[in-house]
């Protein structure tokens, strides 16, 4: 008896598999005289492709939780398994190598490297994945094309917009094949026309690739677009609905 | 790799008059030091030539007293098997013979003491290129007669060619010496000391005045190549027995080997000097450089570059600035100093006066050796890696979180 079927500990009610999986989250920090639970006891599981938004008043968490949740940052305690890596017992640059591996970054001030060109940044990753070139530029080609910027690859930052740069970012966290991709606040610094065509864009990539997405938002308009909406408040999960 | 030297390039020139600013420091630095060396190893070439390519050789064969007394008695008789032993050697290019020593001279109504130097015009000659210097008259020849004074003795004792100049000493064993020669030619000789008091005789001629038959106070042995030196007195101080000594010029004039040593060890430490302000002035900027981009390291570690990639982007920067100011250097110094060898400074006044005194030509000379100008792109290079440290230190330690809320 007891033949070993690794299956049976995957979920098979449920279509999709579960790829992020995070348990009794803890984050204190303690270096101002009150002690500031910014995470406090999260449990949370994130399947494949989805298309999440993770809400809540300014200080609730959000960065925070993202923060550990790509390996940025540390808990205090609780465990963070993503498919089947803890990420709390990879080394700093174990760390390093699973981010570049596994997940993509929107950061709200867009962080392009300012001496690449759209195209070189999008590149990056790639390169230090240590992809070939004939893949690199196809990839990077058709991410540029997918995101609008088709005509722009030479540019560096500095001569794009902020709607343009966030693209581009976007383009860049795609670009490795990353399991997911995880934006704090990516439209918080954009006009309203920009953030919806960024967010049409993520949704489109989110539908092709099947890349799953977490971004964190406090634009109604941006919840309205998510698939699923996680709402923090003193570092705990208040509610979390699925709307499809 | 290429990437990383791609990013650190244009790294540089983002903030373009920074850069340009601390690769000019490099720059004046490498053209001063590089400056400083050349004049101080041009002065102590000329210090070097003037005594072994104007007159001691590389180095002398005496006999085993001679250097102690230098007394006529200490002298040694000229073989043929002796000079086949010595020229045995691959390493040796020629020999002269020499017996030297000192003498009263007179004309009419002046005297003064002279260094005399009896010696083979040929191969003397090939050493010392004194027919070059001939002002007036002519060279010694084969069996000559005559005499080849200095001019500063020419002025002195009021001689012209072929007037008599009248010389006594004590020769060989205490027999006394007296002779009366023509003035055959005087020389401006390079060394302005010697030009006060030399008078060169033809060998045997000497031999005679002196009483020495066949007798030598020096065989001068000169090599092909100066660097072999070492090697060559080592072989030659092994062939040669008592009564023979050899000599390198280095022992024969130790206080002009320290004179430099220690000239030089005072450039080292103004260069010293210089150079540390030029690096603080390059960590400064490097420190700027990354306090100003600490978000984007923050950046590029979290989307996957390890710290060491980093940290080599880093480097690549430092040693771009260092390498730009170097070769600017040294575009500028090789040129300039090349230059300035074919034509040295003339000095006057005091100056002048001073470096006659003690028997220099009054000019700055300067050396146009490699190692003037390779010292400093290594100097610099050193520099720069030793500042590159730092920003791989700062890349290793960075708080990830802390740099991206920079
Ligand atoms: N480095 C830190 N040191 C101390 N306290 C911190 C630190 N970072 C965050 N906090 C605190 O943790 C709590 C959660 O902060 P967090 O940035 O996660 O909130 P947020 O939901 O992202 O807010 P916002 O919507 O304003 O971005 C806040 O009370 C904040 O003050
Ligand atoms: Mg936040």
């Amino acid at each position: 008896m007891g033949t070993h079927n690794h299956q049976t500990i995957q979920p098979h009610n449920h279509t999709a598999m579960t790829i992020i999986e995070i348990k009794e989250l803890f984050k204190t920090y303690n270096d101002s005289e009150v002690e500031v639970h910014a995470v406090n006891g999260v449990d949370l599981n994130i399947e494949e492709g989805e298309f999440t938004a993770i809400v809540g008043p300014s200080g609730s968490g959000k960065t925070t939780l993202l923060n550990m949740l790509g390996g940025l940052d540390q808990p205090t305690s609780g465990n963070i398994r993503i498919d089947d890596t803890d990420l709390g017992k990879l080394k700093s640059s174990q760390l390093i190598d699973f981010r570049m591996k596994n997940i993509g970054f929107v950061f709200q001030s867009y962080n392009l490297i300012p001496v690449l060109t759209a195209k070189e940044n999008v590149e990056f990753v790639m390169h230090l994945q240590g992809r070939p070139k004939k893949e690199r530029e196809a990839r990077t080609m058709q991410l540029l094309e997918a995101v609008g910027l088709k005509g722009r690859e030479d540019s560096r930052p500095s001569k794009l917009s902020g709607g343009q740069q966030q693209r581009v970012a976007v383009a860049r966290a795609l670009a490795s094949k990353p399991k997911f991709v995880l934006a704090d606040e990516p439209t918080a610094n954009l006009d309203s026309k920009s953030t919806e065509n960024l967010l049409n864009i993520m949704e489109e990539l989110n539908k092709q690739e099947k890349i799953t997405f977490i971004f964190s938002t406090h634009d109604q308009r941006v919840v309205n677009k998510a698939h699923r909406v996680i709402t923090l408040e003193d570092g705990k999960i208040i509610s979390d609905n699925r709307k499809k | 790799m290429r990437t990383n030297l791609k990013i650190a390039w244009r790294n540089l020139w983002r903030n373009k008059r920074r850069t340009l600013i601390t690769v000019a420091s490099i720059f004046f630095g490498v053209l001063l030091s590089a400056y400083m060396t050349s004049m101080q190893e041009g002065s102590y070439e000329k210090m070097v030539d003037m005594v072994v390519k104007y007159y001691s050789g590389a180095m002398q064969v005496h006999h085993e007293n001679y250097w102690e007394s230098k007394s006529i008695n200490d002298t040694f008789e000229e073989s043929q098997d002796l000079n086949q032993l010595i020229l045995a050697n691959e390493e040796v290019d020629f020999v002269i013979p020499r017996l030297e020593s000192f003498a009263l001279a007179s004309s009419e109504e002046l005297t003064k003491g002279v260094m005399v130097v009896g010696t083979v015009p040929e191969p003397e000659n090939r050493l010392t290129s004194l027919k070059n210097n001939v002002r007036q008259g002519s060279y010694l020849s084969d069996n000559d007669q005559g005499l080849l004074i200095g001019e500063g003795l020419a002025d002195y004792l009021r001689l012209g060619i072929n007037d008599t100049l009248v010389m006594i000493s004590q020769g060989y064993h205490g027999i006394s010496a007296a002779g009366k020669y023509p003035v055959r030619g005087i020389i401006k000789h390079a060394s302005p000391e010697l030009n006060k008091m030399i008078v060169y005789m033809e060998l045997k001629n000497c031999q005679e005045f002196f009483s020495a038959n066949n007798r030598l106070t020096s065989l001068v042995v000169n090599i092909k190549d100066n660097n072999e030196l070492e090697k060559s007195l080592r072989k030659l101080r092994e062939t040669l027995n008592s009564p023979y000594s050899i000599m390198s010029w280095q022992e024969m004039s130790p206080e002009m080997v320290q004179q430099i040593e220690s000239d030089r060890a005072g450039g080292i430490i103004m260069k010293a000097v210089l150079y540390i302000v030029i690096g603080f002035g390059i960590l400064g900027t490097i420190m700027m450089m990354i306090a100003e981009r600490r978000r984007e390291f923050g950046v590029m570690i979290a989307i996957g570059m390890q710290r060491y990639k980093l940290a080599t982007i880093l480097f690549y920067e430092t040693l771009f600035i260092g390498m730009i100011g170097a070769l600017s250097g040294l575009l500028i110094s090789i040129p300039l100093l090349s230059f300035q060898a074919q034509n040295p400074i003339p000095l006057t006044g005091q100056a002048a006066l001073v470096m006659e005194d003690y028997g220099f030509e009054p000019y700055m000379f300067f050396s146009t050796e490699p190692s003037v100008f390779w010292h400093q792109a290594l100097t610099v290079f050193l520099i720069t890696l030793v500042i590159a440290l730092y920003p791989i230190f700062s890349a290793n330690r960075m708080k990830l979180i802390n740099a991206l809320h920079a």
